[in-house]
């Protein structure tokens, strides 16, 4: 698995293109959330909203690629090629997902250190060894969401525009910018099913001194859901895949 | 026991027609095809384009799940055992998808290394192998995007050979390779061949399957219509000369009318630039040149030659009749 994850990644890093848009995207994101927010709110909560802006890039980052990427992988001929190794087919995606979320890392880094350039807001978090965690925990939670959502998608055509149309009530539902206490009371429990919800609570808490391992390990169990939902539906998905004669376009 | 073991295969896919009125309906591709293939033999599946020859090789590599019948690969069942299929086959097809373009050469092979359970410690030692005996030692760490054809048809064979597999699915390898590519994958697979490897090859250039291929089977519309060495697909199929006729302006009802020659058993029309040549396949022990000359009436003929039945006139004789 690390070897697929180190190459994985390396290919993702590869793009010019992709890796400016990984650096510029969050930097708009960030920009606009902190001059929106930076008139009203206090230093806290201004730290709140730049882990918060900082997580939304992790997600945006994995959220559409994710659900494409088996799509991705039919386009190029290779996702026969790994359908027929003898891998055990979650083990070859997992990589794959978890290395976009990585890539994901870049855009947290990037808005934390934008907000400090540009807007002053301090990086000296009360806990650091926690933040880090949750930093940790957010990418491995939200690459296991990719996995679940592209072993969801594998059999549809424009699988890319169901991870599209994910991306931004994940960021709403998730309370990465607004207090989930704003929302409905409909919408918590799906918010308390997600495990970047979590992540984003744990990286907060972190960030301003709160108590941030219970929410770390919500983060993480529920993450473990996620890819044991996604394990148990591979088989499924790519049986029926192979009864289907989906897994190739030709 | 046979390495490969085929018997009434089938395979049905479901599609739909219209746009306002959708109806589904299923497309035979296999229709109960039965054929098996010894330890170390080059076996050949030739066949015309939607003949069935990719959808037999995707099921026998557990890509595809058989609509019926039953296969075997090693003894194993390629729907009940599929892991273990997967684990002793490999697999290579032509054309150039199927490969990472922004990783390098080396890259994909350390990937699919991983992939395929090659253990780390051998890893280096059987990509350096493998990279040497196709040719590409030296060009390894460029990335894949910027190889030729032929060289992205060699870091396939390669990728393919990573885990010493038993059974080698080659499918149409030397498909756009330029000839010399193509000789030197020819020369690659028959030495795969003589060291042990079994290998199952689908392609469309008579020419290779004769030169390669131990025995053939040619399956055409899902079924498999003749079965044996090139040698006895000649002998059975044509047992008469080929008589090649260039002309100039032949019509289709010329055509048709060398058809019907007493004799005559196909005739068929290759666009030469400006020419047509006509192949005429005769009988055994049929003379038909003067009547099929006579046919030509006013066109204008060129060069006239007759030789031997090649692999090809006993392929197009059997894709006809099926």
């Amino acid at each position: 698995m690390w070897v697929g994850f180190r190459l994985q990644l390396k290919m993702r890093s590869r793009s010019a293109f992709d890796g400016i848009l990984g650096v510029i995207y969050p930097m708009f994101f960030a920009t606009t959330i902190f001059l929106l927010y930076r008139q009203t709110a206090s230093p806290a909560e201004l730290v709140g909203v730049s882990v918060g802006s900082a997580a939304m890039g992790v997600w945006s980052a994995t959220s559409t690629t994710a659900a494409g990427v088996l799509q991705h992988e039919r386009r190029d001929g290779t996702l026969e090629l790994l359908v027929a190794a003898p891998t055990f087919f979650p083990l070859v995606v997992v990589p794959i997902t978890l290395s976009m979320a990585t890539i994901g890392l870049y855009s947290l880094v990037v808005t934390l250190v934008w907000g400090r350039i540009a807007f002053g807001i301090p990086l000296d978090f009360a806990d650091p060894l926690a933040f880090i965690c949750a930093a940790l925990a957010t990418v491995v939670a939200i690459g296991l969401v990719g996995f679940l959502q592209s072993i969801v998608c594998v059999r549809l055509r424009h699988a890319w525009a169901v991870g599209s149309a994910l991306e931004l009530p994940v960021w709403l539902i998730c309370g990465f910018l607004v207090p989930l206490s704003l929302l409905p009371h409909w919408v918590r429990p799906i918010s308390w099913v997600l495990p970047p919800t979590w992540g984003v609570y744990a990286l907060r808490a972190a960030a301003l001194g709160h108590p941030a391992w219970l929410d770390i390990a919500l983060c993480l169990a529920l993450a473990a859901v996620y890819g044991l939902l996604a394990t148990l539906g591979a088989g499924r998905i790519v049986d029926s895949a192979r009864a289907r004669a989906t897994l190739a376009l030709s | 026991m046979s390495v490969i073991e085929v018997q009434g295969l089938t395979r049905r896919y479901a599609s739909r027609r219209g746009i306002r009125r959708r109806t589904s309906f299923e497309v035979e591709a296999v229709r109960g095809i039965d054929f098996h293939v010894e330890a170390g033999e080059l076996f050949g599946l030739l066949g015309p384009n939607g003949a069935g020859k990719t959808t037999t090789i995707k099921m026998l590599i557990t890509l595809l799940l058989p609509s019926g019948g039953s296969a075997r690969v090693l003894g194993h069942d390629v729907v009940a055992d599929a892991r273990e299929v997967r684990r002793r086959v490999g697999y290579v097809f032509g054309g150039d998808r199927g490969l990472y373009e922004r990783l390098s050469g080396l890259d994909n092979l350390r990937y699919f290394s991983e992939l395929y359970g090659v253990p780390p410690r051998e890893q280096r030692i059987r990509i350096a192998e493998l990279l040497e005996m196709v040719g590409l030692s030296g060009r390894e760490r460029e990335r894949v995007e910027g190889y030729s054809r032929g060289m992205r048809q060699r870091l396939h064979i390669a990728r393919g050979l990573l885990h010493r597999p038993d059974v080698l699915f080659l499918d149409e390898p030397s498909i756009g390779i330029d000839p010399v590519g193509a000789r030197e994958l020819r020369t690659t697979v028959a030495g795969l061949s003589a060291a042990g490897t079994t290998v199952l090859l689908t392609t469309h250039y008579m020419f290779e399957a004769d030169e390669l291929c131990d025995r053939i089977a040619v399956i055409a519309g899902g079924r498999i219509v003749a079965q044996g060495t090139p040698a006895e697909l000649k002998r059975a199929v044509v047992g008469g000369n080929v008589l090649e006729v260039e002309a100039y302006g032949v019509e289709s009802a010329t055509i048709d009318a060398i058809r019907m020659l007493p004799g005559v058993s196909s005739a068929d029309v290759e666009v030469l630039g400006h020419a047509q040549l006509v192949v005429v396949r005769a009988a055994p022990g049929a003379e038909v040149t003067s009547a099929v000359l006579h046919e030509f009436g006013s066109v204008r003929v060129g060069r006239v030659s007759t030789r031997e039945p090649s692999l090809e006139d006993a392929y197009v004789e059997l894709v006809h009749r099926a």
